[in-house]
C-alpha cells in the first residue's frame, strides 16, 4: 500500500513536470502541421512566462493571467508568422532569433517582476484539486485526478486537438497546407490563413506553457524560468510523431524522468552510494528523439512522417 | 492589381541599401520602443559603441567575442552552401573544446607548439566526429539534419556538464563545480593584446573566400546545394563532397570551441558557449554566406554583445537590452528580404472575356 501511495505521488510530479512541456509540444505540432519549423518555442514560452507573471500579480486574475501570457506567446508567433509566411523569410533563422529576442523579453521583464509575488487569489485558483470519486483510485487518482486546473486543460487542450487534426474538416485542410500547399490552395483553401491561424495558436500555446511554471509550478519568477524547455518541445515534436496524444505520454514521461533523475541524485542501494549522472539522464530525451526520427524516416509509415512542406515557404507565383 | 514576381537578378547596389535600410528602420523601432520606457535611444547607441570601441581594452573584448563568431559562421557557411543545414555549431564547439582539452589535460608537459596543435587537431576531430553523426543519419536515412544537429547540441553541452560535475571536476576547487584549468603549455599566445585566433580567422576567412572563388572543390559545394541531381549527372562524387564538407564544417566549428577553451576560459565548462553556436547561426545567414562578409558581421554582433554588457554597468540597463535590439534588427532584415528577392508589379485588372480559358491569362 504504501508503495502504491508513493508510486502515486511520484506519478503526480511527473505530471507536473511535465505539463508546460506538453502545452508547448501541442503548440509545436500546430505550427508544424501547417508547414512551419518554429525554433522560436523556447523564446515564446519565456514571453509568456514572464508577461503571464506580470499579468498575474497585477490584475490579480487567474484567466487574466492566462490570456495575457498566451497571447503574448502569440504576439511573438506574430512576428514570426508574418516574416516566414508573408516574407518567405528562413524559418529556421527567424525562429533562432525569436527565440533569442524572447530571451531578452524576458531578461528584461525580470529584473522588474522578480522582486514581486503572486497574490493568494492566483495561488489558489491553480493549487490542485482532486475530482470527485476518480482521484480515489490508488495511484492513478493521485497522479491524474488530483491536479492543477491547468493540468486538467493542458490534458484537454491535446485531446481536442487531435480529434480536430483527425476528424474535423479543419483538420484535415490543415494537414493538406502542410503536406501539400500547392495542392491545398488549388482546392480553395486559404493557405496563408491556416498558417497564420495555427503559428499563433502554436504561440499561444507555447506563451501559456511558460506561464504554467511561473504561475503554477514555481510559482516565482526565476531567471531562466524555462531552462531548455523549449527545446525540449521541438524534440517531442517529432518524438510524438506529430500527434498530440502522444504528445501527452511523450511530456509525462520526460517529467518522470526528471523526478527519477532528482531521486536518483542520493539513491542508496546495498549501502551503496549510486549517483547516477543528472547530465547523462538529461541526455535521454533528445537521444530518443533522434531514434525515433531516424525508426519513422525507416519505416516510411505514411501517418508518422513530417508533413511534405515542412520547411519550405508557400508562393503561389512559384508554384 | 499587384503582383509579385521574383526579382531576376539581384543588383549589388539595390541588396546594400535594402540592408542598411532595414538596420536603420530596425534601430528607428527600437528607438520609438525605448522612448516608450522613458529611456533615451541615443543615448543607449552611443554607450553601445562606446562600450564596445571605446578603448582598447573594450575593442580586444570585441575582437575576442568576434573571433568564435566567425569561425563558427565560416563553419556553418560551409554546410548551408550545400544546403545541409547544420545547426550543431553549438555541439561540435563543445565537443571540439572537449578534445582539445583531453589533449591538454594528456600532455600538460610538452612544448607549447607541439601542445596547441595536437589540440587544435583534436578539437578538429572531435567537432568534425560529431557533425558526421547526423551527416550519416542523412545518408543512411535520409532523417532530417537540421533536427539531428539541433538534438546533439545539447547532448554535447550535458556531456560537457558530465565531465564538469562528475570525472573531471577539480578537487582543489573547494567542492565548486569546475574543470581545472588547464597549464600555460595550452594556452594560446597572444598577438597586439588579443590571441592568436584573431589571425587563424582572417587567414582562414579568406581561404574560404579563395576556395569558394576559384577552386573545384568550393564549385562542387555550390552544385550540390543547388541540386543534388545536377551533381550526379556533372560526374561529382555526391557522398564524397558532403562527407568532406560537413568534416569541414564540422571540425572548424570545434576549433572555434578549442580557442574558446584556450584563450579566453583556460578551461571547459558547459558555459564556455554561451548560445555563440546558435548566434553564428544568424551571422552566417546575414553574411550570406559570403566569408568575407562573416568577419563583418560577426563584428558587429560582437559590438552589440558587448555594448549589451556594457550597458549593464555603465548605465544599469540590463544586459537583455542587446537581444532584444538583435532581435528588431534581424527581424527588419530577413523581412527586408522579402523585397530583395521580389518585386512589386502593377497590372491593370485585364478585362476577362469570357470564353477565355484560365490557363490562357
Amino acid at each position: 500500500m504504501n508503495y502504491a501511495i508513493q508510486l502515486g505521488l511520484f506519478l503526480q510530479t511527473a505530471v507536473q513536470m511535465g505539463t508546460h512541456i506538453l502545452l508547448a509540444t501541442s503548440g509545436g505540432i500546430m505550427c508544424e502541421k501547417a508547414g512551419n519549423t518554429n525554433l522560436g518555442i523556447e523564446g515564446m514560452m519565456l514571453i509568456g512566462a514572464s508577461v503571464g507573471y506580470w499579468a498575474g500579480y497585477t490584475f490579480c486574475d487567474p484567466v487574466i493571467a492566462v490570456l495575457a501570457a498566451g497571447l503574448a506567446g502569440a504576439a511573438g508567433a506574430l512576428i514570426y508568422a508574418v516574416i516566414t509566411v508573408t516574407f518567405r523569410g528562413n524559418q529556421v533563422v527567424t525562429g533562432l532569433v525569436l527565440t533569442i529576442f524572447g530571451t531578452g523579453i524576458a531578461g528584461f521583464l525580470g529584473k522588474t517582476i522578480s522582486s514581486h509575488f503572486l497574490p493568494a487569489t492566483i495561488q489558489n485558483a491553480f493549487a490542485a484539486r482532486a475530482i470527485p470519486v476518480l482521484s480515489r483510485i490508488p495511484v492513478l487518482g493521485s497522479a491524474f485526478f488530483t491536479q492543477s486546473v491547468y493540468v486538467y486543460i493542458s490534458v484537454l487542450i491535446a485531446v481536442v486537438l487531435y480529434l480536430y487534426l483527425k476528424y474535423t474538416r479543419w483538420g484535415l485542410n490543415l494537414r493538406a497546407v502542410g503536406e501539400n500547399p500547392a495542392a491545398a490552395d488549388a482546392s480553395g483553401i486559404n493557405v496563408t490563413l491556416y498558417k497564420y491561424v495555427h503559428i499563433l495558436l502554436g504561440g499561444f500555446l507555447a506563451g501559456a506553457g511558460g506561464a504554467y511554471l511561473s504561475l503554477v509550478f514555481v510559482p516565482r519568477w526565476q531567471e531562466n524560468i524555462t531552462a531548455g524547455a523549449g527545446w525540449i518541445a521541438v524534440a517531442f515534436v517529432i518524438f510524438s510523431t506529430w500527434n498530440p496524444l502522444q504528445a501527452i505520454a511523450a511530456s509525462y514521461a520526460f517529467g518522470a524522468l526528471k523526478g527519477l533523475a532528482f531521486k536518483c541524485q542520493n539513491l542508496v542501494i546495498f549501502n551503496h552510494k549510486l549517483a547516477i549522472s543528472t547530465h547523462l539522464l538529461d541526455m535521454i530525451p533528445y537521444l530518443a528523439t533522434i531514434i525515433v526520427l531516424v525508426c519513422i524516416t525507416m519505416r516510411k509509415k505514411k501517418e508518422n512522417q513530417s508533413p511534405e512542406a515542412l520547411g519550405n515557404p508557400y508562393f503561389r507565383e512559384e508554384r | 492589381m499587384i503582383r509579385i514576381v521574383a526579382t531576376t537578378e539581384l543588383s549589388r547596389r539595390k541588396t546594400t541599401f535594402m540592408r542598411i535600410l532595414a538596420v536603420t528602420a530596425a534601430l528607428a523601432a527600437a528607438a520609438v520602443i525605448m522612448l516608450c520606457m522613458k529611456l533615451n535611444p541615443l543615448k543607449i547607441y552611443g554607450q553601445i559603441i562606446a562600450g564596445s570601441l571605446g578603448s582598447a581594452y573594450r575593442f580586444r573584448e570585441t575582437v575576442n567575442k568576434a573571433i568564435p563568431l566567425t569561425v563558427l559562421s565560416l563553419g556553418i557557411g560551409i554546410a548551408f552552401r550545400m544546403k545541409f543545414w547544420n545547426i550543431g555549431a553549438e555541439g561540435q564547439f563543445f565537443m571540439g573544446a572537449f578534445g582539445a582539452s583531453l589533449a591538454a589535460f594528456a600532455f600538460p608537459g610538452i612544448p607549447r607548439p607541439v601542445l596547441l596543435f595536437l589540440m587544435i587537431l583534436s578539437s578538429f576531430v572531435f567537432g568534425a566526429f560529431w557533425s558526421l553523426i547526423p551527416a550519416g543519419l542523412k545518408i543512411k536515412f535520409n532523417a532530417s539534419e537540421t533536427l539531428v544537429t539541433l538534438m546533439l547540441n545539447y547532448v554535447a553541452q550535458l556531456w560537457i556538464g558530465y565531465l564538469q560535475y562528475g570525472p573531471w571536476r577539480d578537487p582543489a576547487a573547494n567542492g565548486f563545480p569546475k574543470i581545472a584549468h588547464f597549464t600555460q603549455n595550452a594556452i594560446l599566445p597572444k598577438v597586439f593584446g588579443i590571441h592568436i585566433g584573431w589571425i587563424f580567422t582572417l587567414i582562414l576567412a579568406f581561404i574560404f573566400y579563395i576556395i569558394f572563388k576559384r577552386t573545384k572543390f568550393g564549385y562542387e559545394i555550390d552544385v550540390l546545394g543547388e541540386s543534388e541531381a545536377t551533381a550526379h549527372y556533372a560526374g561529382i562524387n555526391v557522398p564524397n563532397v558532403l562527407l568532406v564538407t560537413v568534416m569541414l564544417s564540422g571540425g572548424l566549428c570545434g576549433f572555434a570551441g578549442m580557442m574558446q577553451a584556450s584563450a579566453i576560459e583556460n578551461s571547459l565548462s558547459e558555459q564556455l558557449s554561451g548560445g555563440l553556436g546558435f548566434t553564428a547561426v544568424i551571422t552566417t545567414w546575414l553574411a550570406q554566406l559570403n566569408p568575407l562578409l562573416m568577419v563583418l558581421v560577426s563584428f558587429l554582433f560582437s559590438m552589440l554583445i558587448q555594448g549589451g554588457n556594457f550597458l549593464q554597468s555603465a548605465m544599469q540597463i540590463p544586459s537583455s537590452m542587446s537581444q532584444i535590439l538583435e532581435g528588431i534588427i534581424i527581424f527588419f532584415v530577413l523581412g527586408s528580404e522579402f523585397f530583395i528577392r521580389y518585386r512589386f508589379v502593377f497590372v491593370k485588372k485585364p478585362k476577362r472575356s469570357p470564353d477565355l480559358p484560365e490557363a490562357a491569362k
